[in-house]
């Protein structure tokens, strides 16, 4: 009974009607298991949107949540996949006072070597923006706590998987029905 | 809500008239057929009731005393008959009551509707008066539910709302309308739905799946069946049979399964459970095949999993692929329904007898027999057990009649002893355990079908839980027959005091009314029990009796009711005393 404890990304098309994100993370709560992240968007298909939820369970609890999922009315399919069989990251914000871009050089390397881009300048603050890993993210912040951070935001995971999810065929079959 | 695009809707040339999104309610309730509905009415409903005063002469209304009581009697009115029950309340306090038998409704499987009235549009989000959001309160218990702002929507939302409500595993379904929308006037047609795109509710049957398990079953040597309500949902009742008349497999039930095949039959081989029979929950453990047709593995059938058929290959005939490998991981997974799956496995099926094995049953009934069941049903104590009342109704109704019953032990004596005949013969709450549900189901079951005998069983403890509801079958002049097994106690709680709290009988003893004299308030006739010499001519008065007839039998206070496996044991660990 001691399976190991992953990190699982759950993907789920739908349809886009109000309430069914309630249904959803109601399925999670029931089980006592925590969100860590929960991204919805349109998908490839017109009309139909996608979740991104990250969890980390058993491989177990993540099958049986799929299967709860997809009994859903409006819920076309749903997935889960570990972190190897997918693409995936995350985005984020920092708000610095201006000042610190010319009191603290360094900044401009942190910048520069994280690959991160800045958004907007004015007198007061600077908006920097970066994508990428989770570890990335996290050590960027680390470096720019140093010098003060006046807010930081960082966004759920979004991902696409490698292997094929055929919802478009399978939307085209029930219309041939 | 896009309709358009998701449903698949029959492509005919529907004539337009312009009218209320009241009216269009009722005009949709009557195009899928209902006739009978059960509801309270109230602020955020009324322009609904307005037309239910005028429609009714197609469509009958019945006033519950409470919500709850319209919930269990629409849940009665479905399990009876197959068909979709219908319930409807106002906003707020209305519709929070629907709860409870909604919740009922989801873990049994019955297809409901239910309507709800919620305050105008304008008002959603203000607090306003009798203002609840029932949608975010009732969605982990409903299969699908939706709030309708506009009259336009009606027609869409209720021809899916049935279709969901009765197709695949069946659930129930909560439509919340409001107030503007009911007396907003808009064009209706109405087209029946036949397929939403993201909602496959039959998985399709794989064949080699069907062969694998056709193949395993021809060589076992120990197999056993047990199956569940999915055979009564799936109407595959002849199907069931003609497989075990053909393989000559035991076959056990559960709770809610009960009725799907005679009781007399040479291979019903009983109740599976916590209170069910000896013989199938030892030999489960020594079955080499279980097959399981339309069951869910609940707890309350497996006891402890990790002792659980461990010696024997699984196989799962389910509809449901949410429940496949939930609880007992199967060997072999037939999906789809099990009319269908039934039919196709029949003829790849062996003809077979097991008799030792089945000698092994009749063995371990014998001695239930001798330990326990002598005693419930033809008991030589003084007090009256409520085994001997089941007894005597079997003797009296053939096995004919409709068992409603509630919660407790007067539920696991009446499952384990009512005789059946006929299918959707027990109606009673299996997965939620809901006291009260009794005397309001088995209202809508006689409703649903007059002709049958209907006969509530119930404890002194649920029937105060919907007690009101006598007033309903007064009013209705609805010839239910209602048995009170009084035993001055909450008798399953007391029961598990007793035997796991060291007899600390914590607020379980009921100082009770006189039950005859409110029934006789209600101008029911009634009449109570408590002697033994009594017990047949009262029971055959209730039989005999045209109207609603009350009997209130007084039994032993401090019966248990055996077998039992204790919560958490094994079934191997079932105890006869």
């Amino acid at each position: 009974m001691n399976e190991e404890i992953k990190t699982f990304t759950i993907s789920v098309y739908t349809e886009n009607n109000i309430g069914l994100l309630n249904r959803i993370s109601a399925i999670f709560q029931r089980r006592h298991i925590n969100i860590e992240s929960l991204t919805t968007s349109q998908s490839e298909i017109e009309g139909v949107n996608r979740f991104v939820i990250v969890v980390n369970i058993t491989e177990t609890q993540a099958r049986k949540v799929v299967k709860q999922i997809e009994k859903q009315v409006e819920a076309i399919r749903a997935y889960y996949h570990t972190d190897d069989q997918t693409i995936y990251t995350e985005s984020c914000m920092f708000k610095i006072k201006s000042a610190l871009l010319f009191e603290e050089p360094q900044i401009q390397n942190i910048i520069k070597d994280s690959n991160s881009q800045i958004v907007t300048v004015n007198k007061e603050f600077f908006v920097l923006e970066k994508s990428g890993r989770r570890h990335e993210i996290e050590s960027l912040r680390r470096d720019l706590n140093v010098f003060g951070i006046m807010q930081f935001v960082r966004s759920g995971r979004i991902a696409v998987t490698k292997d094929e999810m055929k919802i478009t065929e399978m939307l085209l079959a029930f219309n041939n029905q | 809500m896009n309709t358009e695009t998701e449903n698949k809707t029959k492509e005919v040339a529907q004539k337009t008239e312009r009218i209320t999104g009241s009216e269009a309610i009722i005009r949709c309730l009557i195009e899928e057929g209902v006739d009978i509905l059960y509801g309270y009415p109230g602020g955020a409903i009324m322009p609904v009731y307005d037309e239910l005063y005028k429609f009714r002469d197609s469509i009958h209304h019945v006033l519950t005393r409470h919500e709850q009581g319209a919930t269990h009697a629409a849940q009665g009115y479905a399990r009876i008959s197959g068909r979709v029950g219908v319930a409807m309340a106002t906003s707020g306090p209305g519709a929070t009551n629907l709860i409870t038998g909604i919740a009922d409704a989801q873990i049994d499987s019955t297809p409901l509707v239910c309507i709800t009235g919620q305050v105008s549009s304008h008002l959603l989000g203000s607090d306003a008066f009798q203002e609840t959001d029932i949608v975010g309160i009732s969605t982990p218990v409903t299969k699908w539910n939706h709030q309708v702002t506009k009259a336009s929507e009606i027609p869409d939302v209720i021809a899916k709302a049935f279709y969901i409500a009765k197709s695949g595993r069946p659930g129930p379904v909560l439509i919340d309308i409001t107030k503007d929308a009911q007396f907003e006037e808009f064009d209706f047609s109405y087209k029946k739905c036949t397929g939403i795109r993201s909602y496959s509710p039959i998985p399709k049957i794989n064949i080699n799946t069907i062969e694998t398990a056709a193949s395993l079953i021809n060589q076992a040597k120990k197999p056993m069946i047990i199956w569940g309500q999915g055979v009564i949902l799936g109407k595959a009742e002849a199907e069931l049979k003609a497989v075990i008349e053909k393989t000559g497999i035991p076959a056990a039930w559960t709770i809610l399964g009960a009725s799907a095949l005679p009781t007399s039959h040479r291979l019903n081989i009983g109740m599976v459970g916590m209170h069910g029979n000896y013989a199938p929950n030892r030999l489960t453990n020594e079955c080499d095949v279980l097959i399981a047709i339309g069951m869910r593995f609940d707890d309350r059938v497996t006891g402890n999993l990790a002792t659980y058929a461990k010696q024997a290959k699984v196989i799962h005939f389910e509809i449901d692929p949410a429940e496949v490998d939930k609880n007992v991981k199967s060997d072999i997974a037939v999906l789809g329904d099990s009319k269908e799956s039934l039919a196709a496995i029949l003829p790849l099926l062996n003809a077979k007898s097991h008799p030792e094995w089945l000698q092994e049953f009749k063995d371990l009934y014998d001695i239930e027999f001798e330990k326990v069941i002598k005693n419930d049903l033809h008991p030589t104590k003084e007090g009256l057990t409520m085994g001997e009342v089941l007894n005597e109704i079997n003797l009296q109704t053939k096995g004919n009649a409709a068992i409603v019953s509630d919660v407790g032990q007067h539920q696991m004596i009446a499952c384990r002893y009512a005789d059946f005949n006929i299918s959707k013969s027990n109606i009673t709450s299996g997965g939620l355990g809901t006291m009260g549900f009794a005397l309001p189901a088995a209202i809508g079951a006689k409703m649903a079908a007059p002709d049958r005998e209907v006969i509530a069983i119930i404890g002194d403890g649920g029937f105060q839980m919907t007690i009101q509801e006598l007033g309903t079958i007064f009013q209705q002049k609805t010839p239910v027959k209602i048995v009170v097994l009084n035993n001055g106690f909450l008798g399953m709680v007391r029961q598990w005091q007793q035997l796991f709290f060291d007899k600390r009988y914590a607020s379980t003893e009921m100082t009770n009314p006189d039950f005859v004299t409110i029934a006789k308030g209600y101008y029911l006739e009634a009449k109570r029990v408590k002697k033994r010499e009594e017990l047949a001519e009262a029971v055959k008065e209730m039989i005999a009796s045209k109207e609603p007839y009350f009997l209130e039998v007084c039994v032993e206070k401090e019966d248990n009711v055996f077998p039992m496996i204790p919560s958490g044991a094994s079934v191997s660990d079932i105890r006869l005393s």
